[in-house]
């Protein structure tokens, strides 16, 4: 058994998730992406650009804020919100993005491709390409396009192309294929900014990598305020990229709990997105990790309110650290994360995202379980504006 | 010992001809015409035939197999029909039969009892596009003791080194994709894509070298089999049976005819029809 805190593997596994599985064309693009990861973390340089960048453009670092009025309503344990929120572009996506053009720039690839959900994803990768001067493609399901058209008109503003993914749902699953079918088509001089912690190795890892920074920030934030670490983490999980970002550098803190929570969509019974809840391990996009699927290995459609959660897969690591047991991943239905918005706003004053508002939707069971002595951090990973749409149809 | 695939394809150079696979997605346009498909491009000459089995989210495909795939599902294609289409084939033909698609309904299926459950099924072989030679090792114990060949791809822009890699590990021949793309786009300088297979040719010493994606016609099919032991063709046989298919005034004996002939001038040259 792999340890939990020496993943992945040389080729790219999590106990028994992850890998490489892409068709040929792309074995020597991902080899190529790994060498020029290893050789980037070699370099005092292209850490020292990130640093600065991730400080005078990203905003970093982001506060940690003590929610004293979610804590006196709650009962329970005291709840610090790490504020990703506050990120440029309003969630945590630009790190990675930032980090892997930054890659990208490395290896003279002049040409950007992404797929986007929710759309965070697609306006932080079109953000850096703005910023670097790069051609930028955002592939993004012809229904997210609609239920998220005030992001389309951003990445249009910071002149990125917007194609739409007619196959299938016409949610983030296609636009992730059609993101790896353009990468298949213009593998030489295009590289793909994967918005998760998903895809084929070193996809998870580095992803994970460039979001570690708000883990790291919590430590020296909650020692700062506290004088000690948290008792537990909760994060919500879509592909997880927030959630890697803030568990990795706690993953061998023992005494820190961590959850994970998942897009239960109309309930559990109904039309969801918690693959990691009630799916099973299989192979999409590259990599093995859960799957909602049927019986007959076909990938079924995911179900969110949150266009960011709506996906049929989940990073690898999450998978194994279910596996394992390092982190209790549960579920919030669409309901519920509506119920999390209003929460947020009215006790402090923070309209959050729908993905993020998961998160918030489990606290109050999760503080039933606590007590006022133990400290809680919730990663805030996006603000609520993008949704505001959606949130209308609702309240 | 030599597997039937390869057999084949051996003998089919050694009269002079290049050796033609066709591919057709199971279960498309439906399940129930899949076996008169099959028997009508055995009848046209192909030396072997890949069976499509269908995928909700085949990646490296261009549009034609996209659909195909969409199209089967929608119509109730499912691993079981593959494997039963599969299994009356092999009653009535010894043309090799290779199944394709993508990794996650094989091992939803059980990769075992996949293997075994092909082999028993008149199986010869598989490809499968997303298990690069680095992660055969999921599926080599089950398809050797099953006697399943494991075909593996090389595209333009792999290296000699893994060229090597790839003929050493493939059994039943190795697969060249000629560009790099997904199937059913054209070709761009005809001159790289001569000099890749050119290549290819002297570093697959084990295994018969087949050529695919982008070929349409017997034009295609010699020219780019120039260095190769044959070609395969998928999207133009998907778009000609969606065409035959599509057709209500014709009969199934029409259709299989029609079919039968395309299959045998994309061989031959129309000249000979």
């Amino acid at each position: 058994m792999t340890s939990i805190l020496d993943t992945p593997s040389e080729t790219g596994r999590f106990g028994d998730y992850g890998g490489i599985f892409v068709p040929e064309i792309l074995v020597p693009a991902v080899e190529e992406l790994l060498a020029a990861y290893r050789e980037a973390q070699r370099d005092p340089a292209f850490q020292a650009e990130l640093d600065q960048l991730l400080h005078t453009y990203v905003g970093r670092p982001t506060p940690l804020t003590f929610a004293n009025r979610l804590t006196d309503e709650l009962c329970g344990p005291r709840i610090y919100l790490k504020r990703e929120d506050l990120c440029h572009t309003g969630a945590h996506k630009i790190n990675n993005t930032i980090g892997q053009i930054l890659l990208a720039r490395r290896m003279g690839k002049t040409r950007i491709i992404a797929e986007t959900g929710a759309g965070q994803h697609g306006v932080a990768t079109a953000t850096v390409c703005a910023k670097f001067g790069l051609e930028c493609i955002v592939y993004m399901g012809a229904e997210d396009i609609e239920r998220q058209n005030l992001n389309v008109l951003r990445m249009r503003l910071l002149g990125a192309e917007v194609r739409p993914a007619t196959s299938g749902s016409q949610t983030l699953k296609d636009a992730t294929n059609e993101a790896i079918r353009d990468w298949v088509t213009n593998v030489e001089d295009t590289f793909y900014i994967i918005g998760s912690v998903v895809g084929p190795h070193p996809y998870p890892m580095l992803v994970r990598d460039f979001h570690r920074v708000i883990g790291r920030e919590t430590r020296e934030q909650l020692q700062k305020a506290e004088g000690r670490g948290p008792d537990a983490l909760v994060a919500c999980v879509g592909g997880g990229s927030n959630a890697m970002g803030l568990f990795y550098p706690f993953l061998g803190d023992e005494g820190v709990a961590m959850y994970g929570v998942e897009a239960a969509g109309e309930g559990l019974d109904g039309r969801h997105a918690a693959t990691l809840t009630l799916g099973s391990p299989g192979i999409l996009h590259g990599a093995m990790s859960y799957l909602l699927q049927d019986e007959d290995g076909q990938i079924e459609l995911a179900h969110s309110v949150s266009a960011g959660l709506d996906y049929p897969g989940v990073g690898p690591e999450h998978a194994f650290l279910k596996d394992v047991g390092r982190v209790t991943y549960v579920s919030a239905t669409d309901d519920e994360a509506l119920e999390g918005v209003k929460l947020l706003s009215r006790t402090e004053g923070i309209i959050p995202a729908l993905e993020t508002a998961h998160a918030i939707a489990y606290l109050p069971k999760l503080a039933k379980t606590m007590t006022p002595d133990q400290i809680v951090v919730l990663n805030c990973s996006g603000r609520g504006d993008k949704d505001m749409g959606t949130i209308s149809r609702y309240i | 010992m030599e597997s039937r695939i390869t057999t084949r394809i051996r003998q089919t150079v050694a009269a002079g001809y290049k050796a033609m696979g066709i591919f057709i997605t199971s279960g498309f346009p439906n399940p129930d015409v899949t076996l008169e498909i099959l028997n009508a491009i055995d009848a046209g000459g192909a030396d072997f035939i890949e069976l499509g089995m269908p995928f909700s989210d085949p990646l490296a495909e261009g549009l034609p197999i996209q659909q195909s795939s969409e199209r089967a599902l929608a119509a109730g294609a499912s691993m079981k029909t593959t494997m039963e289409a599969a299994l009356r084939f092999r009653a009535g033909s010894d043309t090799p039969l290779l199944l394709m698609g993508y990794l996650n309904p094989v091992i939803r299926f059980g990769v075992s009892n996949f293997f075994q459950t092909a082999a028993s099924c008149g199986v010869d072989g598989v490809i499968l596009p997303d298990l690069p030679p680095s992660e055969r090792p999921l599926v080599a114990g089950a398809a050797e003791s099953a006697g399943v060949d494991v075909i593996q791809l090389i595209a333009p822009n792999t290296s000699d080194e893994r060229i090597r890699l790839v003929d050493d590990v493939s059994s039943g021949f190795v697969y060249a994709v000629s560009i790099t793309g997904l199937t059913g786009t054209g070709h761009g300088q005809s001159g790289a894509v001569n000099q890749y297979l050119r290549k290819a040719r002297t570093l697959v010493t084990h295994n018969p070298l087949l050529v695919g994606f982008g070929i349409s016609s017997h034009e295609d099919a010699m020219r780019l089999s120039e260095h190769t032991d044959g070609f395969i063709v998928g999207s133009a046989v998907i778009r000609k049976v969606d065409a035959l298919y599509g057709d209500s005034s014709l009969t199934s004996a029409e259709r299989a005819a029609a079919l039968s002939r395309f299959v045998r001038d994309l061989k031959q040259g129309s000249s000979q029809a």
